[in-house]
C-alpha cells in the first residue's frame, strides 16, 4: 500500500489530480474549437450592436436636435464625486449618483456620457449641480449655469469637474 | 510545471492610457473617453462597441485630420486590441495588434505591440509564432516591459523543450523586481528539464528561500520547496526532502501536499512517529482535498506500523465513514450537474459581482459539486470555457433587451406615422403658398440689388424718385406726348411750363440723389437682413419637414434586418451555450467520476485495512491476555 499511496501522491503533485488531467485532455480540443466559434459570435454581436446604436441614434436623437453631455474629472483631483445633476432650460435632464467603480473610472481618465437628448436649434441654458466630499472630509456643492447655442449639427458639451469649479467645453 | 504570472492580459498600453492621454484636459474625442470609461469599469463589450463604432466613423470621414479621433487614433487602435483581448476575442485582438505593428507608429509602441502579440501566441500554444513576434522587437523597448519580454522568451523556450536556452535567459532575471521569484522557480524547472539535477536542486533551494511579503511570491516559494522536496524524495534523499517540505507554509496553497509529502519522507526513513505528526494535522483538514483524503488513509497505516492497531482501526473506521459520505456527496454532485444546477449556479449575478466568485461557489449549499471542482475550475481550458459560457449568457440577456428595443422602435415609428401623416398635406400646402411668396420677394430683392449696383457705376436719379415724383414724371411724359403741334403758341406756353416743372423735379432728383442713394442702400441692407431671416426660416422649415419624414420613414427594413440578425444570433448563442454548457458539465462529471473512483478505491483499501487492523488488535489483545 505504501507504493500505491506514493504513486498517487506523486501524481497529485506533478500532474494534478489524475481525473482532472484526463478530462482536460479529452475536452481541450473541444473547448478550443468552441472558443473559436464564440469569438466569431462575439464579433457578429458587436456588429449588430453598432448597427443598432446607429439606428437608435437616428431614430431617437437626430443630429439636428441632438445634444450630448459628458462628464470628466480634472487631472489629479482628489475630491470624491457623489452626484451630478444636469438641467437644460430648467428641465431635469440627468441625475446620476456615482458608484465607487464609476468614480474610479472617471479618475483614471474615463469620460461619462451622462445625457443624450434633443433640443431645438437656438439658444439654451444648461445648469450643472455637483455634490461631493473634499479630501479633508468637508462636503462641497457646486453649481453653474452656461448658455449654449444649438445649431444644425449635434451639440456635444464636455463638463470637467474640479474641487474648485466646473468648466464646460464645446466639442 | 511552470507558470506565467501575467497580472492581466494586454494591459500595458491600456495601463499607459490610464496614466497619460485620456485626461479630460487633453482628450479631444469624448467618445473615445467614453470607451475608456467603460473599459476602466471592466465593461469590455460596451467599451468595444463604443470604440469600434468611433473608429469606423473615423475611417469613413473624407478628411480624417478634421475628426476629433485623429489626435488619438494610434492609441485608439491600440486600445481596441487591448479591449478585444480582455473580452477574449483573441483572433480580432491579434489582427488589431498586427495592424499596429504594420502601421506608422513609434518604436516603443511597435515593440509593445510585438510583445503583446507574442504573449497572445504563447497563450494559445503557438510557440513558433510567439518567437517570431518577439523577433520583431528592435530598438527602444518600454522600460516597464523589458523584464516581461525576457521572462516570456524564457517561458517560450521552456515550452518548446529548449530548457538550456531558457535557463540562460531566466538566469538574467534573477534580480528582477517583478519576476525574481517566478524566474527563480522557472530556472529551477528549466535546469531540471535539462537534466542538470544538482543545479536544479540548488536553484529550487534558492527559490525556496526567497524573502518576500508578496503573496504570489510566497506561493511560488512554497511551490519551489514542494517540487524540490519531491525531486529529493524520488532520489531517496529523504531527510533533505523532509527539510524542503517543512519550509512550505502551513497556511499556503501547497500546505496540504507538503504535509502529505513530509509524512512520506519520514516514513521512507522509518521515522514513523515523525510521519504521524504532519498526517495528523492533514487528516483534520478540508475533507474534499485529495491530500487530506490520502492522509486519512496514511495516518492509520502509520499507526499500524507502530503496532497501535486499535488506533489504526479507529482511524480506518473514520476514513471509511468519511469516504462513504464523500462518495455519496460526489454522487449527489454528479446528479446535480446532470440536472443543470451547476450551470445555473455559475450564471448567478450576485456571485459574479464578487471577484473571488469561483471560491465563493464552494460556500453555496446549492452547488455541492464545486467542492471537488476547484482544481478543474482553475485550469486554463476550463476557465476559457466557463468564461465563454458566461459571456454567452450575457449576450443572451442583451438580445432580450434588443428585441424589446426593436419592438419599441416599431411602436415609435407607427405613432409618428399616425401623428404626421394627417398633418403634413395641409402643412405642405401652406408651405407651398408661403414659399411662392418668398420666391417672389427674393426676385424683387434681386432686382433692387442689381439696380443699386447699376447706380453705383452709372448714376440714375430717376430710379430713386418717390412715388409722387414718379407719378408727376409719368404725367409730364403723358402731357408731352399730347402736345403734338409745335407751332401752336398755346402749346408752346404749356411746353415751357412743363419744362419748368420737369426742371424743378430734375433739380430735386439730382441734388438729393446721393442722400437718396444712401437711404436706398441702408434700406436695402435692412431688407437683406430680413431676407436672410426669411431664408433661414424657410430652410429651418425644410429641415423640420425632412426631419418629420425621417422620423418615421425608412426604418422598416433596417429594423426588420436587425430583428432577423438578433434572432439568428440568439439561436446561435443558445446553441453555443448548450454545447459549451454540455462540455463543461461533461468535463466536470468526468472529474467527479475520477475522484469518486479514487475514493472508492480508498474505501476498499480502508475496509480491508480496517478488518486487518481489527484482527491484529484482537491478536495483540489475546497475546496480552495470555501473557503471564
Amino acid at each position: 500500500m505504501l507504493t500505491f499511496l506514493r504513486i498517487v501522491m506523486i501524481a497529485l503533485l506533478v500532474g494534478g489530480p489524475a481525473g482532472v488531467s484526463v478530462a482536460q485532455e479529452l475536452s481541450g480540443d473541444d473547448m478550443r474549437s468552441l472558443d473559436d466559434q464564440v469569438q466569431e459570435i462575439k464579433s457578429d454581436v458587436l456588429s449588430i450592436a453598432s448597427e443598432l446604436n446607429n439606428l437608435e441614434e437616428r431614430l431617437l436623437y437626430p443630429s439636428n436636435t441632438q445634444v450630448a453631455v459628458f462628464i470628466a474629472i480634472a487631472r489629479d483631483e482628489t475630491f470624491r464625486l457623489d452626484a451630478v445633476q444636469i438641467e437644460i432650460d430648467g428641465e431635469l435632464a440627468a441625475h446620476h449618483i456615482y458608484s465607487f467603480n464609476e468614480l474610479e473610472a472617471l479618475k483614471k481618465g474615463g469620460v461619462q456620457r451622462i445625457y443624450t437628448g434633443n433640443v431645438t436649434t437656438g439658444e439654451h441654458q444648461m445648469s450643472i449641480a455637483v455634490i461631493g466630499k473634499l479630501k479633508n472630509g468637508d462636503d462641497f456643492t457646486q453649481s453653474d449655469t452656461i448658455a449654449f447655442a444649438k445649431k444644425v449639427e449635434p451639440k456635444i458639451l464636455g463638463v470637467t469637474l474640479t474641487g474648485s469649479g466646473i468648466s464646460v467645453g464645446d466639442w | 510545471m511552470f507558470r506565467v504570472p501575467f497580472p492581466a492580459i494586454g494591459l500595458l498600453l491600456f495601463g499607459s492610457l490610464v496614466m497619460s492621454p485620456a485626461r479630460s484636459d487633453e482628450l479631444r474625442d469624448l467618445y473615445f473617453g467614453e470607451a475608456l470609461f467603460y473599459a476602466h469599469r471592466g465593461l469590455w463589450f460596451d467599451a468595444l462597441e463604443r470604440l469600434d463604432t468611433e473608429i469606423q466613423q473615423h475611417d469613413g470621414v473624407d478628411e480624417p485630420e478634421l475628426d476629433s479621433l485623429y489626435y488619438h487614433i494610434d492609441d485608439a487602435e491600440f486600445a481596441l486590441g487591448d479591449f478585444e483581448l480582455r473580452y477574449r476575442m483573441h483572433h480580432r485582438a491579434g489582427r488589431a495588434i498586427r495592424a499596429v505593428l504594420e502601421g506608422d507608429v513609434d518604436e516603443l509602441v511597435r515593440n509593445d505591440a510585438a510583445y503583446r502579440l507574442a504573449r497572445l501566441h504563447f497563450q494559445k500554444g503557438q510557440y513558433a509564432d510567439a518567437q517570431q513576434a518577439l523577433g520583431r522587437i528592435q530598438g527602444k523597448i518600454p522600460a516597464a516591459i523589458r523584464d516581461d519580454i525576457e521572462f516570456l522568451r524564457g517561458n517560450i523556450l521552456l515550452a518548446e523543450g529548449r530548457p538550456a536556452e531558457a535557463a540562460d535567459i531566466l538566469e538574467q532575471l534573477q534580480d528582477s523586481a517583478g519576476f525574481g521569484g517566478f524566474a527563480a522557480y522557472n530556472l529551477g524547472i528549466a535546469l531540471l528539464q535539462d537534466g542538470q539535477q544538482q543545479a536544479a536542486r540548488d536553484q529550487l533551494d534558492k527559490a525556496g528561500r526567497i524573502v518576500s511579503d508578496d503573496p504570489a511570491v510566497l506561493a511560488i516559494r512554497d511551490k519551489s520547496n514542494l517540487v524540490l522536496g519531491t525531486v529529493l524524495l524520488e532520489s531517496d534523499q529523504y531527510a533533505e526532502a523532509g527539510a524542503a517540505f517543512n519550509r512550505v507554509r502551513l497556511d499556503g496553497p501547497f500546505a496540504n501536499q507538503a504535509l502529505l509529502s513530509a509524512g512520506w519522507a519520514a516514513m521512507s526513513t522509518d521515522q514513523i512517529e515523525k510521519a504521524v505528526v504532519p498526517w495528523s494535522i492533514l487528516a483534520e483538514r478540508e475533507v474534499t482535498d485529495a491530500a487530506t483524503q490520502e492522509a486519512m488513509l496514511a495516518l492509520p497505516y502509520a499507526y499500524g506500523k507502530l503496532d497501535v492497531h486499535g488506533r489504526a482501526a479507529t482511524y480506518y473506521g473514520r476514513a471509511l465513514d468519511s469516504f462513504g459520505i464523500e462518495v455519496d456527496r460526489l454522487n449527489e454532485s454528479i446528479v446535480s450537474i446532470r440536472e443543470g444546477k451547476f450551470l445555473e449556479a455559475l450564471v448567478r449575478e450576485e456571485i459574479r459581482h464578487d471577484k473571488d466568485w469561483i471560491i465563493r461557489l464552494r460556500e453555496m449549499p446549492q452547488t455541492p459539486e464545486t467542492y471537488y471542482l476547484m482544481d478543474l475550475l482553475a485550469t486554463h481550458d476550463f476557465q476559457t470555457g466557463l468564461q465563454n459560457y458566461l459571456d454567452l449568457a450575457d449576450l443572451r440577456k442583451k438580445f432580450l433587451a434588443w428585441q424589446w428595443s426593436l419592438d419599441s422602435f416599431d411602436d415609435m415609428v407607427a405613432i409618428r406615422h399616425d401623428h404626421y401623416e394627417p398633418l403634413l398635406p395641409e402643412v405642405d400646402q401652406k408651405f407651398r403658398e408661403l414659399d411662392s411668396r418668398l420666391r417672389l420677394r427674393i426676385e424683387q430683392h434681386r432686382i433692387l440689388t442689381r439696380r443699386l449696383h447699376d447706380m453705383l457705376t452709372t448714376p440714375r436719379p430717376e430710379f430713386l424718385a418717390t412715388r409722387d415724383e414718379r407719378a408727376i414724371l409719368a404725367r409730364i411724359e403723358d402731357l408731352e406726348t399730347r402736345l403734338l403741334n409745335p407751332d401752336d403758341p398755346a402749346e408752346e406756353t404749356l411746353r415751357q411750363r412743363i419744362r419748368r416743372v420737369k426742371g424743378v423735379l430734375t433739380w430735386t432728383l439730382e441734388t438729393e440723389y446721393h442722400a437718396r442713394l444712401t437711404r436706398f442702400d441702408a434700406n436695402l441692407r435692412s431688407l437683406n437682413e430680413a431676407m436672410a431671416v426669411a431664408h433661414e426660416q424657410n430652410e429651418a422649415y425644410v429641415r423640420a419637414r425632412q426631419a418629420a419624414t425621417h422620423s418615421y420613414v425608412g426604418y422598416d427594413k433596417p429594423v426588420e434586418r436587425l430583428r432577423v440578425r438578433v434572432r439568428q444570433a440568439t439561436e446561435e448563442v443558445e446553441l453555443m451555450m448548450a454545447r459549451q454548457g454540455h462540455l463543461l458539465e461533461v468535463v466536470a462529471i468526468e472529474a467527479l467520476v475520477a475522484r469518486r473512483s479514487r475514493l472508492e478505491n480508498y474505501r476498499d483499501k480502508a475496509r480491508f485495512a480496517l478488518a486487518d487492523s481489527y484482527d491484529r488488535a484482537t491478536q495483540a489483545q489475546a497475546r496480552r491476555d495470555l501473557a503471564p
